[in-house]
């Protein structure tokens, strides 16, 4: 803590730094927020092993959920949060261009992976017969791959965000996730549309390059983000990691076990 | 804000390759025991121990919560404990009630006249 934020809490006042992180309160913010969120997936987890447990006639998953592709989802998001780290690595060197390539190359990541969903998700519905009010296995399985599709789909917008305040500032932070959440509802459209897993992917690399040409028209010659500037890149990156690691959680709990 | 240096830098993303490696090797060991032939509780506590490793790895090194101060490491590991609790106070209540509606038989068309 600083000589400034320590005489401050001397006098009864609040502490200018986080303790916890003297970084920014932001990002001591996004730690309690991802805690409390943890919760929301543990219980949720919690409540599909405890119904699982209890029902013999639960069907193995392999026989009805795709092994390979969701293996090829997770590796995906994998990757997406190793150029997210990229992404920081790069901000912290000073180097814009590559910031955005990396944070480019992360939305890619997370709308292919909401393309191969939605091609999952239309292949059980209406080729396997899958609902969400069919069965228990059914209940769980579309409301925990759902709520994590949906946090995805909030970090694709975060991370546009990011992207769009690193190239414009205030009007990049709102043009730019507008544009990128229109096209990834856009992708899920026209993936359910034609039942195709590549066109998902397709249309998810086409979307994804569509945000960045966004964010590279509206680029300005000065960034917010420096090598001494970069809260904001690494409290994204935490909320895209985050929803990484319960991507592995609920692979192995729905998906493997 | 804290500078890093270009060397702390380099030997970051060093360690992110190699976390990355790690990350998709045990997945490739993950999708290799399923198919083992080996009791299933065997496979079931496999596949939990690498998806734990795995979820370790992504918050320590990815998050950075192994640089980190060890305050913020409790309040992130406190969801993980009160989920496993949950999880073990639930069994036997919501087990016993789905096992019993699985295995309920229906009452007799008589009962009702």
């Amino acid at each position: 803590m600083s000589h400034a934020a320590v005489a401050e809490h001397e006098f009864g006042l609040e502490p200018a730094e986080s303790p916890l992180t003297p970084e920014s309160w932001g990002k001591l913010g996004m730690w309690v927020f991802l805690a409390a969120d943890a919760m929301s997936f543990g219980g949720l987890l919690a409540g599909y092993g405890a119904l699982r447990y209890g029902d013999p006639t639960w069907p193995r998953p392999s026989t009805i959920l795709g092994i390979q592709l969701t293996a090829v989802m997770t590796f995906l998001l994998i990757c997406s949060s190793v150029t997210m780290v990229e992404a920081l690595a790069a901000i912290r060197r000073g180097d814009r261009d590559r910031l955005e390539w990396f944070l480019f190359l992360t939305i890619c990541g997370g709308m292919i992976f909401l393309g191969l969903q939605a091609f999952e998700w239309n292949k059980l519905i209406l080729r396997e017969g899958q609902s969400i009010s069919r069965n228990n296995f059914g209940a769980t399985f579309f409301i925990l791959t759902g709520f994590h599709g949906c946090h995805v789909f909030g970090g694709v917008c975060l991370l546009s965000a990011i992207l769009g305040r690193a190239s414009r500032g205030v009007t990049g932070a709102i043009v730019v996730p507008i544009v990128a959440a229109l096209l990834t509802i856009g992708t899920l459209v026209i993936t359910s549309a034609t039942l195709s897993g590549l066109v998902g992917i397709g249309s998810a690399l086409v979307g994804s390059g569509l945000v960045y040409m966004v964010a590279k028209l509206l680029r300005a010659p000065t960034s917010v983000y420096s090598a001494h500037s970069n809260n904001e890149v690494e409290i994204g990156a935490l909320y895209w990691h985050f929803v990484d690691l319960i991507w592995i959680l609920v692979f192995t709990f729905v998906y493997l076990v | 804000m804290t500078v890093h240096t270009p060397e702390q830098i380099a030997k970051e993303e060093r360690r992110y390759m190699q976390v990355f490696a790690w990350l998709a090797i045990l997945t490739a060991v993950e999708l290799g025991v399923i198919y083992a032939p080996i009791a299933r509780i065997a496979i079931g506590g496999m596949l939990v121990l690498l998806a734990a490793t795995k979820a370790a790895l992504v918050a320590m090194f990815f998050m950075h919560l192994s640089a980190e101060k060890r305050t913020l490491a409790y309040i992130a590991l406190t969801p993980a404990l009160l989920c496993v609790l949950l999880v073990f106070a639930l069994l036997p209540d919501l087990g016993a009630i789905t096992r019993a509606l699985t295995h309920a038989t229906p009452p007799p068309a008589t009962a009702h006249e």
